[in-house]
């Protein structure tokens, strides 16, 4: 199956009119050394039917969380993704659009961004936020990015109790920024604030999680004002849907707010494509990267919005661009859009509170039937670290063979907690599935 | 049109949720959040009716003829939107185990399999999210391998011909290289004595798009290939233009390392009003050793993640990339099978079909056949009527086009660069070529049509420098300011699109 337009007869006209005899001469500028000469080893074309046939027989060898009762997070969430996310991301004009490059043509996309732009800056208590970047991990590197510009310094600390992967990536991008990165670990499942602030003396920027990666509340307030003492960048790594009922970083000090946006609007698949989010005080509007939406007057006064502060961008300003980013995350970005206006102020606290008391319920039942809290002091949101008794991936391996998924073990990661299970708990678990996985557990 | 705050009314929502019966769990008062961010409340209908007009002050390939330079603005089909959102896909956490996921970890496997043979490179990472986060990959890696061989302190510069894309020195940047630039022949090549006294034991590798910004294939490619291995360097091929050779040439085969792809070009990810894209990275064996991790690899039948690369560069982006593009890139290329060579032909095909319809009216700087793509200029009009290239792009929106890519290469004045892509019909593409000679005409007798155009968008031409100087990047509620006066549309003749 192709998906072209021409006919036998638009290409002869064509050759025509161009004036060569077929198309292979229009390829002659390729020089004969380079050429393949031969037809790509590639199966045979599909049929539509075949096509969706052979993805959905692909599809059925993956248990996803509609077959099985699912407590996986460690940063990916089974939240539910309202109707009305589908119907506007399934309009072809926002499907089939690219980039606002020329705003006549795209007031809609401009007008969404702004307003997405709008919502992640009310979450996060910031002026600025940019159109999206990759996801979660990339956002944290693009902060560094910023940070090292902003203040000339080369060193970066990051939490151990910051998602593993946010970390990785930083690591990967911090020789080309020139950036050294030092860790400061966790204790018991919390960062000491005075030990994060001797960490971060002529550091760029702090970056932290909160919830953290094990679910715990971190003292946030008094993380960013010892990063503040230091003259480094507070930076808060943040669970938008946690944001109905915990503080927004920017009233707690933040210089910056950065995220996965997953949780708010798009579905787990398998990891992406989602959107990250990275807001930012006014004082760092000139230094953001990637897209951003403005807004402005046409030629007779009426309200319009544009790509703005292109100057900072890599089509502008090259080797000298805040950032390489162009091809972004808008559809997921505006996902999230729709996701947090369906919830509104209101359904975004009480998504907050279903989470909180849900997960406390799960905690209570499984140290009511003898399985021992990671962390019983640490308050907690939606996640939370147990340990199980035995290794973490045979009660996985068991749990699954009751039709439960009970979490990511955390050992993956993390020297001694061989033992612990990650155990997230959404909106869409049940109190009955909740009891069947303190059943499967305590076995 | 009114912001979707501005019809929020105190009370209105829309979403229903669960609420069990469990006792609520306070969060610790120093944490709590003390005031509720200003979200929209609005109900259902209201939010369904908000973005429907959105989507209709929105112009997608959907809507009609998009032929964006650089940006392969080609028809996304259905039935790839059919297939990602099958449960056993949508719903797939990523850190689900092995054995229940191996539908996915073989499709990701089947499509580097694909993506080897199509530029033949062996070793695929399908992890970056984009084209330049695909570069950036790209240079990590050149870092990583001259480090170990020990000659990371001498190799410190990267060589990118004078029509690279605006990414590609970025993310030299990014990577901590020095930048190298290299000039462009009077046929549009790369000029190769210009690159031999650039290229020297100090050169990290080449940045190189082929075919170029300016829709032509480099005619001296080998003679570059021979200047680098010579040097001991890398190359990098952009594949932002991979739609003109699939099937036809491979850059592997020409002497490239390192290839990236688009998948939301060539291979048909939706562009989503700015993204998701997909970005993966082609290498030599030399190289491998360096990739992302986790590498999806088989086993027999079975099907795994491997972490197992002792010199890996690290992760580039979470999990394994974005595995929704994947699964409609996947569909796309099973649906031509070796048929990707006839969607490269009428893709080239149908670009020259154009140049050869506007090449009278219009100056092309080079005077030969194009690939997928080829660049205009509009300075004979600017020269003779006072028109600019805005001007044109402007006026082609009142015929019912998305205008091309425009200042862009930055080397052709007044550049148009146009790309239909092989999914139009002979029909749109005379139809466009129609519009463009009259806005031709128009320019030479009624100038201020094109001056004032658009006539029939939402909008009039918007000042973007008032918007840059007074940046409003939020709505500010009970103190946002309406914006007042007819704005002067002082506008940027400065790259749009690509
Ligand atoms: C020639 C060229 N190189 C690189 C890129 C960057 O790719 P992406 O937008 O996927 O990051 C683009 C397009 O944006 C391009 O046209």
């Amino acid at each position: 199956m192709t998906f072209l337009s021409l006919t036998e007869q638009d290409r002869e006209q064509m050759l025509e009119t161009i004036g060569v005899d077929s198309i292979d001469e229009l390829f002659e500028q390729i020089p004969v050394g380079v050429r393949l000469g031969r037809a790509l080893e590639l199966e045979p074309a599909l049929s539509e039917p075949e096509l969706v046939a052979h993805l959905n027989e692909l599809a059925s060898r993956n248990i996803d969380t509609g077959r099985e009762v699912s407590f996986l997070g460690a940063g990916i969430y089974d939240h539910y993704v309202p109707a009305v996310v589908d119907a506007v991301l399934a309009r072809g004009e926002f499907l089939t659009a690219y980039t606002p490059y020329q705003p006549e043509m795209s007031q809609g996309v401009l007008q969404a961004i702004f307003e997405y732009q709008t919502a992640i800056c009310e979450l996060t208590g910031m002026d600025v936020s940019n159109a999206s970047g990759y996801d979660g991990t990339t956002v944290a590197a693009d902060a560094c990015y910023l940070a090292r510009q902003a203040t000339g310094r080369s060193k970066v600390v990051l939490t151990e109790s910051l998602n593993p992967q946010v970390r990785q990536v930083v690591k990967t991008y911090a020789p080309g920024f020139g950036l050294d990165v030092v860790e400061v670990p966790h204790r018991d499942g919390t960062t000491d604030p005075d030990e994060l602030r001797a960490a971060a003396g002529e550091a760029a920027c702090v970056i932290f999680q909160q919830p953290n990666f094990f679910g715990c509340l971190e003292p946030a307030p008094d993380l960013a004002a010892a990063a503040n003492d230091a003259g480094a960048l507070p930076v808060a790594h943040v669970d938008p849907v946690s944001l109905g009922v915990l503080e927004a970083p920017g009233v707690y000090g933040c210089a910056l707010a950065i995220g996965e946006g997953q949780s708010a609007g798009n579905y787990q698949s398998y990891g992406g494509p989602h959107y990250g989010f990275l807001a930012a005080r006014s004082e760092f509007i000139r230094r953001m990267p990637g897209r951003i939406s403005g807004e402005t007057v046409d030629s007779e006064g009426r309200r319009g919005f544009v790509l703005t502060l292109q100057t900072r961008e890599q089509h502008i300003r090259r080797e000298k661009a805040t950032s390489n980013i162009t091809t972004n995350q808008t559809l997921l970005a505006l996902a999230g859009l729709v996701h947090l206006s369906w919830l509104g102020p209101q359904g975004l606290r009480e998504l907050g509170e279903t989470c909180l008391a849900l997960s406390r319920y799960a905690k209570e039942r499984l140290s009511e039937a003898g399985l021992e809290l990671v962390f019983p002091e640490k308050a907690t949101f939606k996640e939370f670290a147990v340990r199980v008794g035995r290794p973490a991936k045979d009660a996985i391996s068991d749990a699954r063979a009751a039709g439960i998924h009970p979490g990511y073990a955390l050992g993956r990661d993390y020297a001694g907690l061989d033992d612990a299970l990650l155990v997230a708990v959404t909106e869409k678990r049940t109190t009955a599935e909740i009891d069947s996985l303190v059943e499967v557990l305590a076995a | 049109m009114k912001l979707v705050y501005e019809k929020s009314r105190p009370g209105r929502r829309a979403s229903s949720l669960p609420r069990p019966e469990v006792p609520a769990a306070e969060v610790p008062e120093e944490l709590r959040r003390a005031s509720p961010p200003r979200l929209p409340e609005i109900s259902e209908p209201e939010l369904v009716r908000h973005f429907t007009a959105l989507a209709d002050r929105t112009f997608g390939v959907d809507t009609g003829f998009y032929p964006l330079g650089s940006c392969t603005m080609k028809h996304n089909p259905r039935v790839n939107e059919r297939v990602v959102n099958l449960p056993g896909f949508r719903d797939l956490h990523p850190l689900q185990e092995e054995d229940a996921s191996q539908g996915a970890l073989e499709l990701m496997w089947r499509l580097q399999e694909i993506l080897a043979e199509i530029v033949g490179l062996p070793a695929v990472s399908l992890q970056p999210a984009a084209g330049s986060q695909g570069e950036l990959t790209g240079l990590l890696l050149m870092r990583a391998y001259f480090a170990d061989r020990g000659e990371g302190d001498q190799r410190r510069e990267i060589v990118i011909p004078d029509t690279a894309h605006g990414t590609n020195p970025a993310s030299v940047t990014m990577a901590g290289y020095k930048l190298v630039d290299v000039k462009t022949d009077p046929r549009g090549n790369v000029d190769v004595d210009d690159l031999r006294g650039k290229v020297g034991p100090q050169t990290a590798g080449l940045m190189l798009t082929n075919p170029s910004t300016l829709g032509l294939f480099d005619e001296g490619i080998e003679e570059i290939t021979r200047i680098f291995h010579e040097a001991g360097a890398l190359m990098y091929y952009d594949g932002a233009n991979l739609n003109a050779i699939c099937g036809i040439s491979r850059p592997g085969d020409f002497g490239f390392d390192i290839v990236h792809f688009n998948l939301h070009k060539t291979f048909s990810q939706p562009h989503g009003g700015g993204g998701p894209g997909g970005g993966p990275i082609a290498v030599r064996e030399r190289l491998e050793p360096y990739l992302p991790v986790p590498a999806v690899v088989r086993e027999g039948e079975a099907f795994r993640l491997d972490y197992g690369r002792p010199k890996t560069i690290g992760k580039v982006r979470g999990f394994c990339g974005p595995f929704g593009v994947f699964v409609r890139s996947y569909a796309y290329i099973r649906s031509y099978g070796p048929a990707l060579r006839e969607m490269s032909e009428v893709a080239v095909l149908n670009a020259n079909y154009l140049l050869a319809r506007l090449k009278d009216t219009y100056e092309a700087p080079f005077d030969r056949l194009c690939m997928h793509e080829f660049v205009l200029s509009g300075r004979k009009l600017k020269r003779e009527h006072g028109v600019t290239t805005l001007d044109v792009a402007k006026r082609l929106m009142d015929y019912g086009f998305h205008p091309p890519t425009i200042y862009f290469p930055l080397i052709v004045p007044e550049a148009l660069m146009i790309e239909p892509t092989e999914t139009e019909a002979k029909e749109t593409l005379d139809a466009f070529a129609d519009a463009m000679l009259t806005i031709a005409r128009e320019a030479a007798g009624q100038p201020e049509l094109l001056k004032e155009a658009p006539h029939v968008r939402p909008v009039k031409r918007l000042d973007e420098v008032r918007a840059a100087k007074q940046p409003v990047v939020r709505y500010r509620f009970e103190q946002h300011e309406d914006p007042q006066g007819a704005g002067e549309p002082r506008q940027l003749e400065a790259q749009k699109g690509a």
